[in-house]
């Protein structure tokens, strides 16, 4: 998967699951996900559930910070970087 | 073993078993004894001696949950002062106030945020002394910390401070109806009774290892910090990050062999539905203890079918009482059952009783108010003289406090809960005042009105905000959910935001709640 693939699936995911009737332009790539209060921890765990059954990818405990995980751009580069490991 | 002073536990265990472990941080592994916490602390208290902190000040705590906290929590006490915690990462505005409010002395700050902290405390005309640790300096930031400091050396004072059981020991805030958070003053006997009571229950001895999953400004971690330390036991400090993480705790739980565990049910929940705490064998719990809100029994029958041996309490209290009533779960949970525990009897450490609006005692059997008497029992809010004397009903039996929950009491004095008499809400343990979503939400330019209701659902509270705007259209979700994120504590944002172009309103024109309850 390239990263505007990536990029994609992950915003679709969380336009649909956590802002609903929000309009799309709104949620950037560069958008805090986690820091603005987009994400809590339960909906955190369900993005990272998605991404690994969907990328097929295996992420560990201790990558769940928000390093990896608070915005679109962070994400694509996180999963890219786990795909090219595996 | 009763003291007169909550930091005495330490004190004795420290000369009992000045060797053993007194406490982990279960991210970092890093570990310290008995001695050491004892002898770092008492740098603490000469350092907060030597920049002017008498007894019955305030200090305040801004930390991260770490050992260097727990240590900042002890030479505050033994200063004779009493800590004030808050949540490092709520909002800074929120924690200056707080700061201001009790009129702290001094705050021990993470380096990152004092900055932002101060700026905010200046717009305050609030000027205490900040105290900062930085983690960017290794992982002793306290002992370095004091070490530059304290270059110049100092005459060691041998003494803590030996303040009275009625003394002030610690503040917590809690959500305030009216927008602002309120001070909880609890004293050293309010503490000491409870801690008492937990032995009694528990009967923990040196070889437990207890779980701190509760931040220090919740009142859950009065028995995570003071129950192991009174008894030589190991407590585990989860902080912030690794509490969020239910796969690393549930490892920290089977790796670590904790014999008690203390969360909210949400917590417990997320351990069995996300942690995989089922695919891990041989537990060493002995007692699992929840508190702060109702556990779906669904989520319980679960959790107890992969920890079969321990023994499960539930229990309740508000922080102006900490725990007042428990009930110990049965062995098997009926197939078809499905309403939640009740809250049970009364601890030995408290009285208890049921009451209407006029402080008479309502027939058993029948709902009413619970209130409260005895030694754990707050002296009051801070600086709020007229919100205190509210909230106690005073008459020839004493002086109870009424906990504004609604409960039926059955045979053998066991109470049930079955709602709150206001619009204070339990969301995942945390109390939430309503009213405080509203009064940060009015704050936001483009909302003209908002009102916010919570619902119960089988999976727990969920909290649902409607609004009109001045423009008379939809805000941003994005928008609203950062607004929230800057402007109240993280346990306090709504699930839901509704739109409307008007909120109904009653025929005395004021906002229609059990309307909007209805609304979908």
């Amino acid at each position: 998967m390239n990263a505007i693939q990536i990029r994609t699936m992950a915003r679709d995911f969380i336009l649909k699951e956590f802002l609903p009737g929000e309009r799309p332009e709104n949620l950037t790539d560069s958008t805090e996900l986690i820091t603005d209060g987009i994400l809590d921890s339960l909906a955190t765990l369900k993005l990272v559930a998605y991404l690994e059954k969907s990328c097929g990818i295996e992420i560990a405990p201790d990558e769940l910070v928000p390093e990896n995980l608070n915005s679109i751009a962070q994400i694509a580069n996180f999963v890219q970087s786990k795909q090219a490991s595996t | 073993m009763t003291v007169a002073a909550l930091h005495e536990y330490l004190e004795q265990s420290a000369r009992r078993y000045p060797q053993t472990c007194a406490a982990v941080e279960a991210s970092s592994g890093r570990q310290i004894t008995y001695g050491e916490l004892d002898a770092l602390s008492d740098q603490v208290r000469d350092h907060l001696r030597r920049i002017g902190v008498r007894p019955g000040d305030r200090v305040g705590i801004c930390l991260p949950k770490s050992i260097a906290s727990l240590a900042v929590l002890f030479g505050i006490l033994k200063v004779g002062a009493a800590y004030v915690p808050v949540d490092s990462l709520a909002p800074p505005a929120r924690n200056a106030f707080i700061f201001t409010d009790c009129g702290v002395r001094a705050i021990f700050v993470e380096a990152s945020r004092a900055e932002t902290l101060r700026c905010e405390l200046a717009r305050l005309a609030a000027e205490p002394c900040l105290l900062p640790l930085d983690w960017s300096d290794g992982p002793s930031p306290l002992a370095t910390y004091l070490a530059r400091v304290e270059a110049g050396g100092l005459a060691v004072e041998d003494e803590s401070a030996r303040p009275g059981p009625d003394n002030l020991a610690y503040v917590l805030y809690t959500s305030g109806s009216t927008g602002q958070p309120k001070g909880v003053m609890l004293t050293h006997r309010n503490g000491s009774s409870y801690v008492d009571w937990c032995s009694e229950i528990l009967a923990p001895d040196e070889n437990d290892r207890f779980s701190s999953h509760a931040p220090f400004h919740f009142d859950l971690s009065i028995l995570d910090i003071f129950v192991p330390l009174k008894h030589g036991a190991t407590v585990f400090l989860i902080g912030e990050e690794l509490g969020k993480n239910p796969t690393r705790m549930a490892s920290v739980i089977a790796e670590r062999r904790l014999t008690v565990w203390y969360s909210t049910p949400s917590v417990l929940t997320l351990l069995v539905e996300h942690g995989g705490l089922d695919a891990r064998h041989d537990h060493a719990l002995r007692f699992i203890l929840f508190a702060g809100e109702v556990f779906p029994v669904k989520h319980l029958r679960r959790l107890k079918a992969v920890v079969p041996r321990a023994r499960y309490l539930n229990l309740y209290g508000p922080t102006e009482t900490n725990v007042c009533t428990y009930y110990e779960i049965p062995q098997t949970i009926a197939e078809d059952r499905s309403a939640p525990f009740p809250i049970g009897r009364a601890c030995s450490h408290v009285k208890a009783r049921v009451i209407d609006a006029n402080g008479r005692n309502v027939p058993r059997g029948q709902e009413g108010e619970l209130a409260i008497s005895g030694a754990p029992v707050m002296l009051g809010y801070w600086n709020m003289p007229e919100r205190t004397s509210a909230a106690f009903h005073v008459d020839s039996s004493g002086r109870w406090y009424r906990t504004g929950d609604v409960v039926i009491e059955g045979d053998g004095g066991v109470y049930t809960f079955r709602g709150r008499r206001d619009r204070m809400v339990k969301r995942r343990g945390y109390r939430i005042e309503l009213g405080e979503i509203e009064t940060a939400l009015y704050r936001h330019p483009a909302i003209s009105e908002v009102a916010a209701i919570a619902r119960s659902e089988e999976s727990g509270v969920s909290i649902k905000v409607f609004y009109a705007s001045r423009e008379g259209h939809a805000l941003s979700l994005i928008e609203l959910k950062r607004f929230c994120a800057h402007n109240l504590p993280a346990y306090m944002a709504p699930d839901w935001f509704s739109h409307q172009q008007l909120l109904p309103k009653t025929s005395t024109d004021k906002i229609d709640y059990q309307h909007l309850m209805r609304m979908e």
